[in-house]
């Protein structure tokens, strides 16, 4: 399969301002997204993550090495539209992304742009806030619903360009358990049943547990990458970078420690409590 | 406290006047303006305010909304009304009191000013109760269109405003918890001479003005990252288009002025 993003070699400093002096945020980093993935990049704050981001729809470019977006140079000029239009970006703060005061009329911001027909525009919106189940609060005003629906509308006004990948940056952080859950298996279902290639980035191990991929990112560069499975097994490594771990590697950690023989990569609380069970039953 | 700012309020509805094309109903606007302001005597005043009250009654807007509408303009209005009172000196001589000296045109044109201004207000009302705030400003952009030409930022304009009226709600939320914050750390907003008073919005006004940058600066990201690149090229979810109902709105309007233009020929 082809990789939908491509970094190589990439590297970028935020230049310096009169507070601070240049800030370089990573060097020589490769990465590569398979276009149809689920993949979740976590990390402590100020690992460059949101930075990594920026860069995988030109909205940040290279100082060094180059970014590949669908077989397009990131800091091609003339390819800028298209490549904004191929990855969709969905922010933390719902408020701050959404720029009409009509639901309906807020998903239509980005086909509008693009300069789609109307009567296509009218379809994509109608697909889009039916696809995030926001369909019936078409003409509400944005103020006026919860953190978690506001997300979802955000979502629908990046699926209204139909992209091919969605990079969201932390779209749960401002967001109660709740609408956390409105999200999360929004963008679950996006990805699965629509083959959207989705890029979460989060610090929420638990969100991360249902990627088909976990990138961890530490001080500007990749300190594991692999299945959630392969990566939350490394706890020491994770703790080490300030990580934590879900709460069901938490436990097994700890029985393990106490001398129980016990996997680590039970993952979800019904794996975790199978594999606890088994091993009670060699115990007696 | 902020929640009751009726400032472009709208009352969503199916009625005749809401289904009116919205530039329309902004050239409507205009020529009540400018009917309002030849009006000079009873009978066209007369015209104009069967106008205003037909518009309203099919507009089924609840009357109380449109006296709501003019209370913060109640000291302008007595204001006006006072000084024109006072500063016409012509017809008879009805009261002289001490430095005070009321003449009869002075209670004509006291009253006809007074009514002029709440016809106004209500018109204008009229428009953004019927209107949605989008429709509006959607309609401004299609009307000042041909003024491009002249390099007016026309799009950009109108862009700015809806995201204005969008950011209303958001930003007097953030002000409401600013002041409920400055509070619990005992700030005080409501005692004290006015200078005081005024102090003391510093802290609120500084900590909304820094979130407003850093919610633009956001925003703008946003809206590049869903190919936003200026008002070229740009197609709309919903066209504006005239249908039957505008023209004879437009017959209206026009009937309007003519008539003014009429009664005012004849010196009524």
């Amino acid at each position: 399969m082809t990789p939908i993003i491509q970094t190589e070699n990439l590297s970028f400093t935020y230049p310096a301002s009169e507070e601070r002096l240049a800030l370089p945020v990573f060097e020589n980093l490769n990465l590569e997204i398979e276009e149809g993935s689920f993949t979740a990049v976590i990390g402590p704050n100020g690992c460059g993550k949101s930075t990594l981001a920026k860069h995988f729809n030109a909205v940040l470019l290279p100082s060094g090495g180059k970014v590949w977006v669908a077989g397009m140079d990131s800091s091609d000029e003339e390819k800028l539209l298209e490549i904004r239009r191929e990855i969709g970006m969905v922010f933390q703060n719902p408020d701050n992304q959404i720029v009409a005061n009509v639901v309906e009329e807020d998903v239509a911001f980005a086909p509008e742009n693009l300069g789609v027909p109307s009567p296509e525009i009218r379809k994509r919106v109608d697909d889009a806030l039916k696809t995030v189940g926001m369909y019936e609060y078409r003409e509400h005003a944005p103020h006026l619903l919860s953190g978690g629906q506001k997300q979802r509308i955000a979502i629908a006004g990046v699926l209204a360009m139909q992209p091919r990948c969605i990079v969201l940056d932390e779209p749960t952080a401002m967001l109660d358990p709740r609408g956390r859950e409105e999200v999360v298996s929004t963008i679950t279902r996006l990805n699965r049943e629509q083959g959207i290639t989705v890029v979460l980035i989060t610090h929420h191990m638990r969100e991360a547990v249902g990627a088909d991929r976990v990138i961890v990112m530490h001080e500007g560069g990749i300190l594991t990458d692999g299945s959630p499975r392969e990566v939350f097994s490394q706890v020491e490594l994770l703790r080490k970078a300030g990580l934590d771990v879900p709460q069901t590697t938490d436990l097994l950690y700890s029985l393990r420690n106490a001398g129980w023989d016990l996997p680590l990569d039970a993952l979800t609380v019904d794996e975790c409590a199978e594999a606890i069970a088994a091993a009670l039953q060699i115990e007696n | 406290m902020l929640k009751d700012i009726t400032l472009g309020q709208f009352f969503p509805g199916k009625s005749v006047i809401h289904r009116l094309d919205p530039r329309t109903k902004l050239l409507l606007l205009i020529i009540y303006i400018v009917a309002l302001f030849m009006a000079k005597s009873w009978c066209s005043y007369a015209l104009v305010l069967a106008f205003l009250v037909a518009v309203t009654f099919l507009g089924r807007i609840p009357f109380k909304a449109m006296t709501r509408g003019l209370k913060p303009m109640l000291v302008f209005i007595i204001f006006t009304a006072v000084l024109n009172l006072f500063y016409t000196k012509t017809g008879t001589l009805l009261l002289d009191w001490w430095i005070f000296e009321i003449w009869s045109d002075g209670i004509i044109t006291a009253f006809f000013m007074v009514m002029r201004i709440m016809m106004l207000v209500c018109g204008t009302f009229l428009l953004t109760y019927t209107t949605s705030p989008i429709a509006l400003t959607d309609a401004m952009e299609r009307l000042l269109n041909p003024l491009k030409k002249l390099h007016v930022p026309v799009h950009e304009l109108a862009m700015m405003m809806s995201i204005a009226l969008r950011f209303i709600p958001t930003l007097i939320e953030e002000t409401d918890k600013i002041i409920s914050a400055q509070k619990a750390r005992g700030a005080d907003f409501e005692t004290g001479s006015l200078m005081r008073r005024a102090k003391a919005l510093i802290p609120i006004l500084v900590p909304l003005f820094v979130s407003a940058f850093r919610r633009a600066d956001e925003l703008a990201t946003a809206m590049e990252c869903r190919c936003y690149h200026g008002g070229e090229g740009r197609t709309r979810l919903k066209v504006l288009r005239y249908a039957g109902r505008d023209i004879y709105a437009f017959i209206v309007g026009a009937l309007l002025l003519a008539g003014v233009i009429v009664l005012r020929h004849f010196g009524l």
